[in-house]
């Protein structure tokens, strides 16, 4: 049987049963804590839109695009989802499609399901977001801003995921090569997948605050104050 | 029922935005590159393959990696009944798998709506 695509993710057997189970626990902790505070940013406009972009990422994941001779990467989305629906909805947007494509599409094993989580559901979402917020000052001074914001952030955010894979393996790979190998080829190949990430993202997220920059979340809260400010200041009779 | 303007805007954007990741998993999906992505392409590092890409000799990360429990799901490898040509079918049915999950959950947990009703700031 040929396969079109090739898996993904991180397969059963690629780091032992410990390991695997202590990113579970991480996964577990991480998507609890998720849950809780996703609340707060869902509301009957955020919630249809955070469904659709856990659609969008699985249907851009799968399309790989070549980095090197023989080699390819696709979309994680961590950085995408961090900027359109925030941290936590974006962490579990990301789960969803990484259980679907373990139970249904056989990519990623079921015993990595919790590595892969945490590495991409997780790591790269948070430190997307991080670099994302750090940046919001250029990133709600324009689209071009904006733009390189989600550029940024999204490539950080992907190398961010690939060191996650590094250090699983560090505490359990279940083979022997070595880590410092590893290490330079997993941040080496996935700098040139960031790139790649950070133009899906840059594009995703330009096109979707050129039309409802309202449904942006990293930019949510800017026109309000800004109108209150001018209010204040126009008109100087109100208190 | 008779939607506002702003409501259908919405809709509108919603829809074409569904309609973009549909169009990608079951169209772009059969120009996607199939060599191995970063992680594959690290993890069979060190080993020589058999035809199917699967580590033979050598030692490397793959050495140890197993099928999934999965692997014999319809849906597996991202084509339906592993018949070739499906990918994009197959990438449709996890987009609505995606969207049905997703957007069930989000609406479950989403705030109770008040913003009709909330008072705005400007007194």
């Amino acid at each position: 049987m040929v396969e079109q695509i090739t898996a993904m993710h991180m397969s059963d057997g690629l780091v032992n049963i410990p390991t695997a189970a202590l990113s579970g626990a991480v996964a577990a902790i991480g998507l609890a804590l998720a849950l809780s505070r996703a609340r707060r940013d869902l509301d009957d406009r955020t919630a249809p839109m955070a469904g659709l972009v856990t659609a969008f990422v699985f249907a851009v994941q799968m399309i790989n695009f070549p980095i090197l001779p023989g080699a390819s990467g696709h979309l994680l989305g961590g950085a995408l989802v961090a900027i359109l629906v925030g941290p936590w909805v974006g962490s579990l947007c990301i789960a969803i499609v990484l259980v679907v494509q373990a139970l249904l599409f056989a990519d990623g094993g079921l015993t990595t399901l919790g590595a892969n989580i945490t590495n991409m559901a997780l790591i790269s979402v948070f430190v997307g977001y991080g670099v994302a917020m750090a940046l919001r000052g250029l990133a709600r001074r324009g689209r071009a801003g904006l733009v390189a914001t989600a550029f940024l952030a999204a490539l950080v955010g992907t190398v961010g995921a690939s060191l996650g894979f590094v250090v699983e393996y560090a505490i359990g790979g279940a083979a022997g090569a070595p880590l410092g190998t590893v290490f330079a080829l997993m941040v080496g190949l996935h700098i040139l997948i960031g790139i790649g990430e950070g133009v899906i993202t840059a594009a995703t997220v330009g096109a979707v605050a050129a039309i409802r920059p309202d449904l942006v979340y990293l930019l949510r809260g800017t026109a309000a104050p800004l109108q209150l400010r001018h209010t204040a200041t126009t008109d100087g009779s109100s208190s | 029922m008779t939607l506002s303007p702003k409501d259908r805007r919405a809709l509108g954007f919603f829809a074409g935005f569904l309609l973009a990741a549909l169009l990608i998993s079951g169209g772009l999906s059969y120009f996607a590159s199939s060599s191995p992505d970063g992680l594959d392409t690290v993890a069979v590092n060190g080993c020589v393959l058999n035809a199917d890409g699967e580590p033979e000799a050598g030692t490397c990360i793959a050495q140890n990696a197993r099928d999934s429990a999965t692997a014999g799901s319809p849906l597996a490898g991202y084509a339906v009944g592993g018949a070739e040509g499906t990918t994009g079918l197959a990438g449709v049915l996890g987009v609505v798998a995606c969207l049905v999950i997703g957007g069930g959950l989000f609406w479950v947990l989403r705030r109770p709506s008040t913003s009709q009703d909330r008072p705005t700031r400007e007194t």
